[in-house]
């Protein structure tokens, strides 16, 4: 099995999207949306703020912080919310973890 | 978060229902929706010659396709009107030896591209060209899980080794991999061996795609057609394996319609969400829509745009919406769940593209084509008849075409 594949999300998980699931704005129908095989999701504003943090470097720590920064809301409700999230995302095979290059 | 493109809908909320306002009698040409995801049928030539091929039994000659400056054109108008996803197929589209330039053109313009492929042309050089050239997702088709009875069915030698080969350097490249497995009455038996190859090979998702049909399926339905009892174990087992493998393989399940009661919703209906690109350029409303004979399809050719073609041409207006519909349809509580059906169905086994497809136990013609069905997957006529530009191949006593 790949690596990547069932990962559970937490505080120190650095996610990304996959290759295979793109995050994009379409201009068209003026929404964003990921791209994936034979799916086409629509995120939702606050989704699209959170995967356009996923760089596979930031950990989800580092995310919640910098939103609760910016919304001056509490950090608690924020990571239930985050992680909920990701996770339903990471389910789905649309979301990975940052790993080292093995070959 | 919504899947957008699978339950059919398009992504702005409105107005977002092109049917709606079809069925208003305005204009479709400002607002009717323009699809998320387009089929290109690069080529109709193969190396394989699978008895259930769903494309037409006239098959496009190489001489007739479209140039590579003329796909590119189109990939670009398609990302222009706001198609996010491009399915490259055939036939084979890996026979084209400009695919690489191709998938570079659709990453150019920001389309999404999926590969749909026999793989049996491919090396590892090419697939990693076409990775570098920014392929999103690779289909590579199997036609058993060994292969005696896979090159059998595909008409080739050594084709299931080859894409067994394929599918460990799709992976290799961090490519995902969706394993496409067309099942019928011969190669029902290894559905769970099948189920569990695409868990060996990592795939991401499985299509457990029972045989639809029409062109070359249609003239070998009685080599192909399940029994009753095959396609109860078969949900079976694929419901079974779907629960099991949660989070480790998708699997997408195409139920026969012959046994069904209810009509599938065939393309979304007709003209509401997807068209597809032929080899010599036509813009049809499904791959099969060459099939119903009396209606005329526009070609990227011809000097209108894309656009124009999806939203006014003859063709795509016939069949859509609801108001062409005879009764039973037309005042069915069904009528916008499925359309009533497939047209092409309805024309193949009807004569009329405009009558309720017979899949639907509603349809006059039901029983009979249950019965049909029945009898023709009792009577064990296993002999396949070939796909190829010859007007097809009927498989010889101890050759198998293989």
């Amino acid at each position: 099995m790949a690596l990547g594949r069932n990962i559970s999300v937490s505080e120190a998980s650095r996610p990304k999207l996959p290759r295979h699931a793109r995050l994009k704005f379409d201009e068209t129908r003026q929404v964003w949306v990921i791209l994936a095989p034979e799916r086409v999701l629509a995120p939702d504003e606050i989704a699209v703020e959170v995967l356009q943090l996923c760089d596979g470097v930031r950990s989800v720590a580092d995310m919640v912080d910098q939103l609760a920064a910016k919304y001056a809301a509490p950090r608690e409700a924020i990571l239930t919310d985050v992680i909920a999230m990701l996770q339903d995302l990471a389910d789905k095979g649309f979301l990975t973890e940052a790993r080292e290059k093995t070959s | 978060m919504t899947d957008i493109l699978a339950d059919g809908k398009t992504a702005s909320p409105a107005p977002s229902d092109g049917l709606a306002v079809l069925e208003q009698k305005r204009s479709t040409a400002e607002t009717f929706g323009i699809p998320l995801a387009v089929l290109a049928e690069l080529t109709h030539r193969c190396p394989l010659q699978c008895p259930y091929c769903s494309n037409p039994v006239e098959l496009d000659r190489g001489s007739s396709e479209l140039t590579t400056g003329e796909w590119k054109k189109v990939l670009s108008e398609l990302a222009e009107i706001g198609v996010l996803q491009i399915h490259f197929s055939g036939g084979e589209p890996t026979a084209r030896k400009d695919l690489v330039e191709l998938v570079q053109h659709a990453t150019d313009v920001e389309l999404y591209s999926n590969l749909i492929t026999s793989a049996v042309l491919l090396n590892r050089e090419k697939l990693s060209a076409l990775a570098d050239a920014g392929l999103c997702h690779v289909q590579i088709s199997f036609q058993g899980n060994e292969p005696i009875v896979a090159d059998r069915v595909a008409g080739l030698k050594n084709a299931h080794e080859k894409k067994l080969e394929v599918a460990k350097w799709t992976r290799e490249l961090d490519l995902p991999l969706t394993v496409n497995a067309v099942m019928h009455r011969q190669n029902l038996h290894q559905l769970r061996d099948i189920i569990q190859m695409a868990v060996d090979l990592d795939a991401d998702r499985l299509e457990v795609a029972n045989v639809q049909y029409y062109g070359w399926a249609l003239k070998n339905r009685a080599a192909l057609m399940p029994t009753l009892q095959q396609i109860e174990e078969t949900s079976r087992i694929v419901e079974e394996a779907a629960t099991r493998l949660k989070g480790i393989l998708a699997i997408d399940y195409v139920v026969p319609d012959y046994y069904a009661l209810r009509p599938k919703k065939c393309m979304g209906g007709w003209g509401r969400q997807f068209f597809n690109i032929s080899p010599a350029g036509k813009v049809l409303p499904c791959h099969a829509a060459e099939s119903i004979t009396g209606l005329e399809f526009e070609s990227v050719r011809s000097n209108h745009s894309i656009a124009w073609i999806w939203q006014n041409s003859e063709a795509f207006n016939r069949y859509r919406g609801t108001g062409w519909m005879p009764e039973p349809c037309k005042s069915c509580e069904f009528r916008e769940i499925d359309f009533g059906g497939c047209r092409c169905q309805a024309f193949a086994l009807t004569g009329d593209a405009g009558n309720t497809d017979p899949a639907c136990t509603l349809s006059p013609r039901h029983e009979e084509i249950f019965k049909t069905a029945q009898r023709e997957a009792a009577a064990h006529q296993d002999r396949f008849l070939y796909r190829n530009f010859a007007g097809g191949t009927l498989e010889t006593e101890g050759e198998h075409g293989a």
